[in-house]
């Protein structure tokens, strides 16, 4: 099987996950997208030497993570895929700052790694709150709750067209694929012309295909906006779940729980 | 007024690149007939099964559903009368999961929420998928996808099924539970096809189409015994029609 032909089935992977019935499940998806960004804001407006205090954000993706029965090392791989983007935005911070910042005995860090450790910590914690979020959710459901928030309808509707011929379009693709390295020798056949050709025939493809999914779409009445039904509900533990995290949050964006626990102990040791 | 009926008179058809493909098609199709329309590829099967709910609209001649001749006006009506199934259910099901595609239609048709759950499930469980309804349709299995888009039509109570190439890509399996689930059907039904054995076991009459034309229009039967005539639409006497190739019993 293809790499992309994994990766989408991968993706597809996420579905299922989404499909389980768990309290985290059941929570209105809007509950859980403004827990999440808030998560996200949080993390993200932390300076650029921290570390200790991010710890404890660890616990709402773990949270998620453990309440909505997710395979961890699923989970753990999707972030690992993305990192290479987050290491090349900090790779060259230890060269550009290299002014002692810690000192642990007798290694002393300068300020580029303790900024680079930190962007990568602040990058597994969002990513991997993104994903474990979709994950107990489920991306049709994620883009309801987005227009249900007063994102523009349009985005949201094409955000979920966008998902669901995703698999369409991966599918044409890899067929052509196939076909064409079913035909090709020695790398002849490779090479950018016959790459350029597939494209445009992808292109063509796709715009068929529209066209056809516009017409199927106008015989059963569509008239420009898309209705969907999906009975939301906000009720109390929704409330609770955003109002607790939310707090949490908060807390630990003002108080470093992680510092404040070495102290003490050192205090109680002497 | 009754919506069974379907009339086309001397239609005529080219696409806006001048390529000419119905060239004066006319027929009457009554109440509760169950019509295959039999013919080559590119004879302009699709291309007609797309006038009968006014998504084309024919350069000439006329098209009347029921009683009266299709306009502007009754556009919304016709669109709700004629359900077309296409032959892709990839082209038909483009909703998140299979609720939400089957209740498309009965919701842009403005049908208060209770009301479209009752249709979509009655129509899931007329297609004997109602166990997948929040399924994500790229999920389903061939013969699933064709029932599914067969629901997406009826939840909207349609008077005539039109369908293009309904068994195409079935295991035969799939294939006889689609064919036993339309016989089932009461309503008129219009089947574009290459399956003529399937004709045989739903239809009692067929059209024959070649190149923008009706050529033949007549009992099933008939036209299935009638070689030359099939095989100048390039298509051929049924398995069903012929003799067992192992003991000839049958044959002639």
């Amino acid at each position: 099987m293809g790499r992309i032909e994994r990766h989408f089935q991968d993706i597809g992977y996420l579905d299922t996950l989404a499909g389980q019935d768990t309290a985290v499940h059941r929570l209105d998806p809007r509950a859980k997208l403004v827990t999440t960004l808030a998560f996200i804001a949080t993390v993200v407006s932390f300076g650029k030497y921290e570390i200790s205090s991010l710890i404890p954000f660890l616990f709402y993706p773990l949270y998620l993570l453990a309440a909505g029965n997710l395979p961890a090392g699923y989970v753990f791989r999707k972030v690992l895929l993305v990192s290479p983007f987050a290491v090349l935005v900090g790779i060259f911070n230890p060269l550009l700052d290299q002014e002692i910042h810690i000192r642990i005995g007798a290694l002393a860090l300068s300020g580029g790694w303790v900024s680079f450790v930190s962007i990568l910590m602040r990058f597994t914690l969002t990513v991997g709150a993104a994903m474990t979020f979709v994950a107990v959710t489920g991306f049709n459901t994620v883009c309801m709750a987005l227009e249900r928030l007063g994102a523009p309808r349009f985005f949201a509707i094409q955000l979920l067209f966008l998902y669901r011929y995703l698999f369409v379009l991966v599918e044409e693709a890899t067929a052509m694929v196939r076909a064409r390295s079913l035909r090709v020798f020695n790398g002849r056949g490779m090479g950018l012309p016959a790459y350029g050709s597939l494209m445009g025939h992808l292109l063509l493809r796709t715009l068929d295909r529209a066209q056809r999914i516009h017409s199927a779409m106008w015989c059963r009445g569509f008239d420009g906006s898309v209705r969907v039904m999906r009975p939301l509900s906000f009720g109390r533990r929704e409330f609770a779940f955003v109002l607790g995290w939310v707090a949490f949050f908060a807390v630990m964006r003002f108080f470093n729980l992680p510092s404040y626990l070495g102290s003490t102990l050192s205090e109680f040791m002497r | 007024m009754s919506h069974h009926i379907v009339e086309a008179r001397d239609l005529h058809f080219t696409y806006p690149d001048g390529t000419q493909v119905l060239r004066g098609i006319t027929f009457r199709i009554t109440h509760g007939e169950s019509v295959a329309i039999v013919g080559a590829n590119g004879a302009g099967k699709s291309t007609l099964l797309l006038h009968l709910n006014g998504y084309l609209r024919p350069v000439s001649g006329e098209l009347r559903v029921g009683d009266s001749p299709l306009t502007r006006e009754n556009l919304r009506m016709v669109r709700r009368a004629v359900g077309l199934v296409f032959q892709d259910p990839d082209d038909q099901l483009f909703m998140p999961t299979v609720f939400d595609d089957v209740a498309f239609g009965p919701l842009n048709l403005g049908l208060p929420p209770e009301e479209v759950t009752k249709k979509v499930e009655a129509a899931l469980q007329v297609v004997g998928a109602l166990h997948l309804k929040d399924r994500p349709p790229y999920r389903l299995s061939g013969g699933e996808k064709r029932a599914v888009a067969i629901a997406t039509v009826l939840s909207m109570s349609p008077d005539i099924l039109v369908m293009d190439e309904p068994t195409s890509n079935l295991d035969p399996r799939a294939r006889r539970t689609l064919i036993e689930l339309l016989k089932g059907f009461q309503h008129t039904k219009i089947i574009a096809t290459h399956d003529l054995d399937m004709v045989m076991d739903l239809c009692r009459r067929t059209l024959v189409i070649r190149e923008g034309r009706i050529i033949a229009d007549g009992p099933t039967e008939r036209i299935m015994r009638d070689g030359q005539l099939l095989a100048s639409s390039n298509l051929e006497i049924p398995l069903g029609l012929r003799g067992c190739p192992v003991c000839g019993e049958g044959t002639g």
